[in-house]
């Protein structure tokens, strides 16, 4: 840091709102990309796992060591096959949330009492119903304790993206920005924001677990 | 493809301070300084909370916010401060800059994931073995080192996985700021375009290489801790969680890769 140099300095940020604001849009693309497809790629997983429990070990042993692999590492792996493209940001953070989905998913659908599951069936119910009005509504608090840490992981590997280009960097481009011209506004308002989103997106997620499962809330009140 | 098993193979990337020996040994060096001083704070304080189970909101609360703070943020809001006590403390700038944001940043984050499986290790042992410990005259001292702590290992261990991945991975991001270990290779290549891609990818394959063989060493070490009894009622799979502790929530709430 040069001599004189403000830690930080309001009137930067006051006037370069724009660009901080395209930072974060492009922060939350490369979070909600990402987790969306991570959601769907485990749910199918673990609605198969659920019926055929033998891919469970397989699934998790892959997923663990995508999970290994530092998230550096991994975009530095993909960078000579997809070059600086979102592509070579997106595949590694969607792997990474895959591990946390997945065991969240299962353990969810797993955690289902097994008299509830011969209620159903005796009911009438079809798997498939089964399926969508039992198993995955009961699952929903384990389904949404996993998708609010990977969200809040992804926003923190997302950070590290930027190495990989300015078109699509979000709030690291921050970051690195700022290192590289020695200017500790940039980075620290990119670090800043970056734990407000995480923080932001976890109150998100509690916030509308509530709304879709009332019945949890209403028999807690009634207490 | 080729560029990079020529970078690998070239011994002038084998030797001195640039090689990857050097790096390698630099890359090592940060992470368990960090490691270190993490478990020497976290180890005792979640024991003490784990024992007593007081504090325990402490740790959680520690843990949501340690998840919340990504590695690379964490870093950088280290460096003003290590920059500017370096007047004050009298070292060094270049160590303020160089190493003291990634190790202090490493440090913090790794203590959250301990704290938490020391504390949840400690919780997941059956009360009514403590009370027998209890009845036979047992210490407090005793209760923990002898009936506590060796049932909790694994799962301390466990932690322990958690904290050294995230500070490996964040070890590597560390190279930004002109520091060492095998990020280096990663970010001098980037710096060169297309030409550093066998830079970029040799870095990549031996920073992965790393994480996954010590993350295997440290999997193997863990199931040597689990007590043969619990060993195969872990095998068995996906019975879903059998206790807190088997919750990937609880387990996982310290945990993200960096």
């Amino acid at each position: 840091m040069p001599p004189g140099t403000k830690i930080f300095d309001f009137g930067w940020v006051a006037g370069h709102l724009g660009q901080v604001w395209e930072r974060i849009v492009q922060h939350l693309q490369l979070t909600v990309i990402p987790l969306a497809l991570g959601i769907v790629i485990a749910l199918v997983l673990a609605v198969i796992a659920l019926r055929r429990p033998v891919i469970y070990g397989p699934v998790t042993a892959v997923a663990g060591i995508l999970y290994t692999i530092p998230s550096l590492a991994a975009f530095a792996l993909l960078l000579p096959i997809f070059g600086l493209s979102l592509l070579t940001a997106v595949i590694p953070l969607t792997t990474y949330t895959l591990l946390i989905l997945f065991r969240n998913f299962t353990a969810g659908f797993n955690a289902v009492p097994s008299e509830i599951l011969e209620a159903a069936e005796g009911m009438g119910y079809t798997r498939r119903q089964r399926l969508w009005r039992v198993e995955l509504p009961l699952a929903v608090p384990l389904i949404f304790a996993g998708i609010r840490l990977a969200s809040v992981t992804t926003i923190g590997l997302a950070t590290v993206a930027a190495v990989l280009g300015d078109s699509f960097g979000g709030l690291g481009q921050l970051i690195t920005e700022g290192i590289q011209g020695f200017f500790p506004t940039k980075y620290l308002l990119g670090a800043a924001l970056s734990v407000l989103l995480a923080f932001a997106a976890d109150t998100l997620f509690v916030r509308l677990e509530r709304i879709i499962t009332p019945w949890a809330h209403v028999r807690a009140g009634a207490r | 493809m080729s560029g990079v098993v020529a970078f690998l193979t070239d011994p002038a990337n084998w030797s001195g301070t640039t090689g990857i020996p050097n790096r390698l040994v630099e890359h090592l060096i940060i992470s368990g300084l960090s490691l270190l001083f993490a478990t020497v704070i976290a180890l005792p304080l979640g024991l003490y909370i784990g024992h007593t189970n007081r504090g325990s909101s402490l740790a959680i609360n520690l843990a949501n916010i340690g998840r919340a703070v990504p590695s690379y943020a964490m870093m950088v809001i280290m460096l003003p401060l290590t920059l500017s006590l370096a007047p004050v403390l009298g070292y060094d700038p270049t160590f303020g800059l160089v190493f003291l944001p990634t190790f202090l940043a490493m440090a913090f984050l790794a203590i959250p994931p301990l704290l938490v499986a020391t504390y949840a290790g400690l919780r997941s042992v059956d009360r009514e073995l403590i009370e027998a410990g209890r009845g036979m005259g047992l210490r407090d001292s005793q209760i923990l080192g002898r009936i506590e702590l060796p049932l909790a290992s694994s799962i301390i261990v466990g932690g322990f996985r958690t904290a050294t991945l995230q500070v490996i991975a964040t070890a590597t991001i560390g190279a930004i700021l002109s520091g060492g270990g095998l990020g280096r290779f990663i970010f001098d290549g980037l710096a060169q375009g297309a030409a550093g891609y066998p830079s970029i990818y040799a870095g990549a394959v031996l920073v992965a290489g790393l994480a996954i063989a010590v993350d295997l060493v440290l999997s193997l070490l863990q199931t040597r801790l689990t007590p043969r009894a619990l060993r195969k009622a872990r095998r068995r799979g996906p019975s879903g969680p059998t206790s807190v502790i088997d919750s990937p929530d609880l387990q996982e709430q310290a945990a993200s890769p960096a």
